[in-house]
């Protein structure tokens, strides 16, 4: 009998045991997974963060001009001819040109119009490379290509490397990334755009989902006459929470611009769209902290004489308040990282400009991500890899901020 | 066997008392959904004394104990039929204010349920709600008195501002008990209310009920016929949605006149 007791007990034992390690290995290798996505994505972000550029000697001495009249075009233009290029012809000229960012000349111009007394001085300006000299200076060039093959000509190499001999090349970390939009050339492009087009549509759902929402599930919970009608409603929320978000796109589309006649591209499109993902999820997780609050605690609201609106905004609100915030910012958080249903609204569109308002044209960072990926230049994988950082490190910040809230408004029992 | 009927069922049993009655109720039926709870119930509660409901489980005791303060009324399944007075008024009336009514019959329940507040805010919660008391002195006696009262000030009148959840189940319990005579009510409920409590706690809540009987009149559910017989003037005993026999304590636990309530205030049942 106790033998048989004892061969039980050690079945269970080394069942428990057993189950402990599956539950640590699965844990294990989800870590691993997450170190390896996170490791790979900063290891192919790291030339991303950094440019190759040189000092151009900017000669605005010996020139009679006022601020309004520069050509920025030329007058980086001549500096640059001003290097030992070695041309004697026009195509020789235009492939030195070539080497160097065309976004120089707006930067040159930004410099002068903050300190307007650089005109009439000489000075010296940090200039970056072209993407293609760039990637020659971070992972050097195949010589083995035929030359016709290859993104740079001999010439072109030899002038490269001449610069690097002179030791004028000078690595610097690449501002432009976190304050420019995005640009069809690679070492100005930048994220602050799709971060702010991100944030303006990401408020957008939030002042759209969070009331109506909270209030819907609040009614449906509390209030709502327990009947067909609203088992169907409840019925169809959680579906709507089940539906692949770009039909949301499609709604978004057939609704808000074609119907309404709201802007294409506009974040307030888009937080509309994604409020109407968003509002399931909301009301869903809802529901579910209101139910989890005790039914003592109304009971005993009740019996002192408080009315059912009371009971609700001064016991189960309270109570339920952290697991609706955790479950509204979860929900958002999944709108932040949503692509699909923003390509249709058009907020794929190449938006250089930062919006500065909810109606202006704007792209979203997952959008940003998906359209860098999409680049042919080479420079993008790079650039690709360090967008999807900024998301993960914006994600990272909304899930802090839901642990932080959580933590603060939980009740003690 | 008590076929209920009206005939069989003395509202007042044969108890004779200067007191008044405050709660008439005749022929009071609940059902939840098809299932039928009471059968039509008639009792009368006398004012400023102790009542208590004994029966074993499911007898329908706590049924009729939450049809006094309409708390039937959060549960959708349940209808009620009959009528039940307090003060002469109908409180089943649609023209009845339930919030209002609510505040002159405070309830306490099996498991203490102090709000996750503090233990001022947890009996200042009342008052404060039905605009009572605005001032904050005024409130502070309030809170003082309701303690006092409650025979839970002295233990824990340091720590006003520790949460109510943190206090000890007996503590609780006397928490609930303050909460409740915070509003004044005319009449206090209490849901078997020592069930959750050690031999310790439960003697303090009796001595409390019996100290509160000077100013509020009290019906008790209860499990424990000993408690019957200790707190409570009155006796009504519930079997399976029947009243079976109401009357002086002391006359249902010495000579019940029916057969089944002998057979349960005895043990040999129940």
């Amino acid at each position: 009998m106790s033998k048989n007791i004892n061969s039980m007990m050690l079945k269970r034992q080394s069942a428990e045991k057993r189950f402990r390690f599956y539950g640590q290995a699965s844990l294990a290798i989800a870590l691993i997974m997450l170190v390896v996505i996170i490791s790979s994505m900063t290891y192919r972000s790291i030339p991303a963060f950094t440019n190759y550029g040189l000092n151009l000697n900017i000669n605005l001495s010996n020139e009679n001009i006022s601020q309004d009249n520069i050509n920025y075009r030329r007058l980086v233009r001549d500096n640059i001819s001003l290097l030992d290029s070695g041309c004697d012809d026009r195509k020789c000229r235009k492939e030195f040109l070539r080497l160097f960012s065309s976004g120089a000349a707006y930067e040159l111009r930004d410099t002068i119009e903050n300190d307007p007394s650089l005109i009439g001085k000489d000075f010296s300006k940090f200039i970056l490379f072209s993407d293609d000299a760039d990637l020659f200076y971070k992972f050097g060039i195949d010589n083995s290509l035929p030359e016709s093959e290859r993104r740079l000509n001999d010439r072109e190499i030899t002038w490269l490397n001449g610069f690097k001999e002179l030791g004028l090349v000078e690595k610097r970390f690449s501002t432009n990334l976190f304050t420019n939009g995005d640009s069809r050339e690679p070492e100005i492009a930048g994220v602050l755009g799709a971060v702010i087009g991100s944030l303006l549509t990401i408020l957008i759902t939030l002042i759209i989902s969070f009331p109506i929402g909270v209030l819907s599930a609040i009614y449906l919970e509390s209030f709502a006459p327990k009947n067909k009608l609203t088992d169907f409603i409840e019925v169809n929320i959680n579906n709507l929470a089940a539906v692949p978000s770009i039909v949301f796109g499609l709604l978004g589309l057939a609704l808000f611009i074609n119907f309404f006649g709201m802007p294409r591209s506009a974040p307030l499109v888009g937080g509309c769209v994604l409020s109407l993902m968003t509002l399931p999820v909301i009301i869903i997780a809802t529901r579910a902290s209101l139910q989890s609050v005790p039914p003592s605690i109304r009971e005993a609201a009740l019996a002192v004489g408080a009315s059912e609106m009371q009971v609700v905004f001064q016991h189960l609100l309270p109570a339920a308040l952290p697991g609706i915030l955790t479950g509204t910012i979860i929900g958002l958080a999944r709108a932040f990282g949503e692509s699909a249903p923003l390509l249709l609204i058009g907020m794929v569109a190449f938006v250089v400009d930062i919006p500065g308002s909810f109606t202006d044209p704007a792209t979203a960072l997952p959008v940003q991500v998906y359209l860098w990926a999409d680049s042919p230049e080479r420079a993008f994988v790079a650039k690709t890899s360090a967008a999807t950082l900024v998301l993960i490190f914006l994600l990272i910040i909304i899930n802090l901020a839901a642990v932080i809230l959580r933590k603060k408004y939980q009740l003690k029992w | 066997m008590v076929d209920g009927t009206e005939n069989d069922i003395k509202p007042n049993g044969n108890y004779s008392s200067d007191n008044n009655l405050l709660i008439d109720c005749k022929n009071v039926d609940v059902f939840y959904g098809d299932k039928q709870a009471l059968y039509n119930v008639s009792l009368g509660i006398n004012e400023k004394e102790v009542t208590s409901l004994i029966g074993p489980s499911g007898c329908g005791k706590s049924t009729f104990l939450r049809c006094l303060n309409r708390m039937n009324d959060v549960i959708d399944s349940c209808s009620i039929s009959g009528n039940i007075k307090i003060n002469g008024e109908d409180i089943y009336n649609p023209h009845i204010d339930v919030v209002e009514l609510r505040s002159r019959i405070g309830m306490v329940f099996q498991k203490p349920n102090p709000f996750p507040k503090s233990v001022f805010d947890n009996v200042a919660y009342g008052p404060r709600l039905h605009g009572k008391i605005t001032d904050k002195d005024e409130m502070h006696h309030k809170v003082e008195a309701s303690l006092v009262r409650a025979g839970l000030w002295d233990e824990i009148k340091d720590r006003l501002n520790e949460p109510g959840t943190s206090l000890s189940g007996g503590q609780q319990q006397r928490l609930c008990i303050a909460r409740a005579i915070a509003v004044d009510p005319e009449i206090i409920l209490m849901d078997e209310p020592c069930s959750a409590l050690d031999p310790i706690a439960t003697a303090k809540i009796e001595e409390l009920i019996d100290e509160l009987k000077t100013n509020y009149t009290i019906v008790i559910v209860t499990h424990s016929m000993q408690q019957a017989a200790r707190v409570s003037q009155r006796t009504a005993f519930f079997h399976l949605g029947n009243l079976i026999e109401v009357g002086d304590t002391e006359n249902i636990f010495r000579s019940p006149e029916n057969e089944q309530t002998e057979a349960y205030v005895t043990g040999r049942y129940g």
